[in-house]
């Protein structure tokens, strides 16, 4: 007995070993295309079992994909390994396939007010050298940048011109016109920076150092200068033939196209119930004509009562001096609880009759 | 596309409670969605969350319409109702009136409806109230003030 549970065991675990290796083998017609830079394999085989095109063919999906995976980690099981910092790791290829961009094409930037210039009068950049020979320290030095050929703000003597103030400080005043240099250019820079993105430059006074505006910026300047005032230029007067700018309000802000979808609900089921509050539950009108069609009715049969009974004259008085208080405030507000409930009757049940005929049945207490 | 703004949600709210009243609510809160109003070159459209992240892909010149257009906001910021919006409200009706198959074919192309062709009508419709009218057969044909 234990001899066959032996047995038993041995061939049970003779066939998980066929299996396992069964599955790491994997036979295919078409061998896969590997790009391991990528971590993909690529295969080419037709799906033969998928052509049903029924429901789900989970379980064939999922062998394939099973098959495809064991054959791309057997070859990364080949790739040469290392070890880092107690890991076994593969290093792994160059990727072969090209992925496609994943942002469009940059646009064409607009050309900068030197490029346009250059571009009008033909001038194209001439070739130079990088370094060029400075006398005064002897070396090949660079022709701009760090420890330059001819940098005049290092100069260690400067001769005083005949023209200029004995006391003024001829280096501070080259380092001070460097200074303005470097100002200028990154002003020129960031302008034209701004011209290709479009957007606004802010400036403190809005005019331009050199007077060379523009019609709109002018008018900008101007709005500026007028808004500028203790008041905010609201006694400020206009020339007699200036026009108000257009556009100058503040811009509508909305709310973001997908807020939150909850929030939006909310807002909107509470301003639904404030609108029903707000609305009156009975109808006015219709509450008046309640009460005096019931009072109609109650003088109509007092009437009778008294003609029955044979007092004519003072029956007749009677109701008739009731008649003058109409739907006093208390009165109508009881008859409106019921006629507001008479409103909201589901419609089915009165679907049948034309026109709105109540029963006489409503009894007042 | 934008969402709609206080103002402009409660001018449509009280045009369209004219004529479903509370159940308006109803098409706000819904159990089996959530569906958004969205505004777009002036006109409101009653469009699902799904329907709405697809259609935010499509840029704003080159998108025409989305879900269901219920009406548009005039020049003057008035709501008026379009027809398209008939089959969402008609389910939620308050005061229905329903109309004789003779003369039925007469109110669709504009004409006035008699007292003689008025089939049916729901209790304590008051005058002056917005209505849904209906054909003999259940079917809703427009909204009417």
């Amino acid at each position: 007995m234990e001899g066959q549970n032996v047995e038993e065991l041995l061939a049970k675990a003779e066939r998980d070993e066929a299996e396992k290796l069964q599955r790491i083998t994997v036979h295919k017609e078409l061998e896969l295309e590997f790009d391991l830079g990528n971590l993909l394999a690529s295969d080419r085989n037709p799906p033969t079992g998928l052509r049903h095109a029924g429901p789900t063919q989970e379980a064939e999906l999922r062998a394939l994909a099973r098959d495809n995976t064991q054959l791309l980690i057997n070859q990364l099981w080949q790739l040469p390994t290392e070890r880092v910092e107690e890991a076994l790791v593969a290093r792994l290829p160059e990727p072969t396939t090209r992925l496609p961009r994943e942002k469009p094409v940059p646009r064409p930037r607009p050309l900068t007010r030197w490029q346009q210039f250059a571009r009008l009068k033909g001038i194209r950049p001439k070739k130079k050298t990088n370094l060029v020979w400075d006398e005064v320290s002897g070396q090949w030095r660079r022709r701009w940048g760090y420890q330059r050929a001819r940098d005049d703000t290092k100069e260690w003597l400067i001769e005083v011109p005949s023209s200029a103030d004995p006391m003024e400080d001829q280096f501070a005043k080259r380092i001070q016109a460097k200074k303005e240099r470097v100002a200028k250019n990154e002003l020129n820079r960031l302008r034209n920076l701004a011209r290709a993105h479009k957007i606004q430059l802010p400036s403190a006074t809005g005019m331009h150092p050199t007077g060379h505006q523009s019609k709109e910026e002018l008018g900008r300047a101007m709005q500026v200068a007028r808004v500028s005032t203790a008041s905010v230029g609201r006694f400020q007067e206009r020339l007699p033939k200036e026009k108000a700018p257009r556009g100058s309000g503040k811009k509508r802000k909305f709310q973001p196209l997908f807020g939150d979808f909850a929030a939006e609900k909310k807002s909107q089921l509470e301003m639904l119930r404030v609108m029903n509050s707000k609305k009156p539950q009975m109808d006015v009108t219709r509450a008046t004509n309640k009460q005096m069609r019931e009072e109609d009715q109650e003088e109509a049969a007092k009437r009778r009562k008294m003609s029955q009974k044979g007092k004519r004259k003072g029956g007749r008085q009677g109701p008739g001096g009731k008649r003058k208080g109409g739907p006093p405030s208390q009165g109508g507000k009881r008859k409106g609880g019921l006629g507001g409930k008479m409103n909201s009757a589901p419609p089915g049940l009165g679907g049948r009759r034309k026109g709105g005929q109540h029963h006489g049945g409503k009894r007042r207490k | 596309m934008r969402p709609l703004t206080e103002e402009e949600t409660r001018v449509m709210f009280e045009k369209i409670a004219k004529y479903i009243g509370e159940n308006l609510q109803l098409l706000v809160d819904r159990p089996d969605g959530t569906y958004c109003f969205r505004l777009h070159n002036d006109r409101v459209y009653y469009v699902s969350e799904k329907i709405l992240k697809l259609a935010a892909n499509i840029s704003g010149d080159k998108l025409v319409s989305l879900g269901t257009c219920f009406g548009k906001f005039t020049k003057t910021h008035k709501f008026r109702l379009h027809i398209t919006a008939l089959d969402y409200l008609a389910p939620y009706a308050k005061y229905k009136v329903w109309i004789k198959p003779g003369a039925e074919q007469s109110f669709l192309y504009g004409n006035h409806v008699l007292k003689s062709g008025l089939g049916r009508i729901t209790e304590n419709t008051s005058q002056y109230q917005g209505v849904v009218v209906y054909s003999m057969a259940d079917i809703p044909l427009k909204l009417l003030k």
